[in-house]
């Protein structure tokens, strides 16, 4: 039922042009026009972050399954580099991200990206603890997402060369509760490939997390009450390990101390969450 | 760095975003208040004996967005300015609430579709993300449905009134509004959700057209939205 006046105005060569009963020249359709390409703007800015941090979930998780190796290769120092090189590529596509938010409220599109930056925190804290034995900080992180822009770039417009990309406390909070699940595992075949001191280490890092996480409790935003409940989960089958060890070590000769934690894990993986 | 000092940076963090969140709650539940004063001024046109006052409606709804506008500007202090999407959540809302008021006010005195533009200088807001606290296209569209939705209602309270000619002007209206939205790529969100109601709104008022004019009741039936 809409007011068939046919007015042959000229019209803008946009998307919904076919809609035939349009009336594009009264002032009610002009806005709607301007609507039409806000929104349209909007929507394609967020599905190419969405895209983006997609494809750094992909690369940080590749990162994380690379860097598990280490535990089992005797020398670690190729696969550091090698898990550096691809966290290189990660940061260039966040300096992507940095891109397509400069000038924008970051928070706007905040729901986009969230799940990339979140992966990308728990490798890079993962990498960073293999290497030091301590937790990165947040200004560690965001430190190395500074970003020069290439050249053409800066000769088209001059100034604001530097781009920065702030890593959000919740989105770091929620990574370093993912990098728990990560150092659970890392514990476990540790001490699969005969490695007695790394799970006692990684038992006294993962408390102090928990009393860290524990600390924060209920203030800090919802997801991470949810995360809590599997991060006690393994901390708990970390503190077995090392109870077991403890109790058994001095008994089993230590090449069967494989099979006893391989049943376990066995027992365990189950109720593992997707980390 | 240790975990410990690490995990005590990030709960002052969180502290003080809480805090923020706390005091624009605390303005928000206010600018509820007024909005609800000024939905219950303007509920009364829909009575009988509220037509006749509609011009009196409108001008005392303007004097309550007064009141509004101060409220807001309140709001505007509670937070940095670059992060209005952090808690956008907080005020959508009653914000969204504020633009059909608008627009509910607007059309009665005018029979016009407010602009979005117009709407900001209502509420004392901006329209440009850039110059501080604006009003998101999707809340403003947001706005514009829930009055549609209200005006179907008019239409059928306008008829008991005996007047049968706003139907059809309201009618027009909507056609128009609805052809507006059909040039909009919605994404499935809750906007989409609200402009998938505007379906009914747009029969029902057609319905309402359609007994007018089969009872010979609207006189001017080919023009009416002229005005």
């Amino acid at each position: 039922m809409n007011k068939r006046q046919g007015e042959g105005c000229p019209r803008k060569n946009t998307d919904a042009a076919q809609d035939e009963s349009a009336n594009t020249c009264s002032p009610v359709m002009a806005a709607f026009k301007v609507f039409q390409q806000e929104l349209d703007v909007k929507h394609d800015k967020y599905e190419r972050l969405v895209k983006l941090s997609r494809d750094i979930t992909i690369e940080s998780k590749r990162t994380i399954f690379l860097l598990h190796r280490v535990t089992s290769v005797p020398d670690t120092t190729e696969i550091l580099k090698e898990a550096d090189t691809k966290l290189d590529g990660v940061r260039q596509k966040i300096g992507q991200i940095a891109e397509e938010l400069r000038g924008e409220d970051i928070y706007q599109f905040h729901r986009a990206y969230t799940p990339g930056i979140q992966e990308y925190v728990e490798a890079v804290s993962f990498l960073h603890y293999i290497r030091q034995r301590s937790l990165i900080s947040l200004e560690e992180i965001n430190a190395r997402l500074v970003f020069m822009r290439s050249e053409k770039d800066v000769a088209e417009s001059a100034g604001a060369q530097v781009l920065t990309f702030q890593v959000t406390p919740s989105d770091y909070l929620l990574g370093v509760a993912d990098l728990t699940g990560e150092l659970m595992r890392m514990c476990i075949s540790s001490v699969g490939n005969g490695d007695i001191d790394t799970p006692f280490q990684l038992s006294q890092f993962l408390r102090q997390i928990h009393d860290g996480f524990s600390y924060i409790g209920n203030t800090g935003p919802y997801e991470v009450s949810k995360k809590l409940h599997t991060l006690r989960q393994s901390l708990g089958k970390v503190e077995d390990a090392c109870y077991t060890l403890r109790v058994r070590g001095s008994e089993i000769p230590k090449h069967m101390l494989a099979d006893v934690f391989s049943s376990r894990t066995a027992l365990i993986d189950p109720e593992e969450g997707v980390v | 760095m240790s975990v410990t000092e690490m995990f005590g940076y990030i709960q002052g963090f969180l502290d003080a975003d809480q805090e923020t969140r706390e005091d624009i709650r605390k303005v928000v539940q206010i600018l509820e208040q007024t909005a609800r004063e000024i939905l219950t001024v303007l509920q009364s046109v829909h009575q009988p004996s509220g037509f006749k006052e509609i011009p009196n409606k409108c001008a005392k709804a303007r004097e309550l967005f007064c009141t509004v506008r101060t409220h807001i500007a309140d709001l505007k202090t509670k937070f940095p300015m670059e992060q209005y999407y952090r808690f956008h959540e907080h005020w959508r809302f009653v914000l969204q609430r504020s633009v059909f008021l608008a627009a509910f006010v607007v059309y009665l005195e005018s029979e016009a579709l407010v602009t979005r533009e117009e709407v900001a200088k209502i509420l004392g807001i901006e329209v440009v993300r850039e110059r501080g606290f604006h009003l998101d296209v999707e809340d403003y569209l947001a706005g514009v449905l829930i009055m549609a939705s209200e005006l179907s209602r008019l239409a059928v309270n306008s008829v008991t009134a005996g007047d049968y000619n706003r139907p059809l002007r309201i009618s027009n209206f909507i056609n128009e509004l609805d052809s507006g939205f059909r040039l909009l790529n919605l994404k499935n969100d809750p906007l989409r959700k609200r402009y998938d109601g505007l379906k009914y709104d747009v029969k029902k008022i057609e319905e309402v057209v359609y007994d007018l004019s089969i009872r010979g009741l609207a006189k001017e039936s080919e023009s009416g939205g002229g005005k």
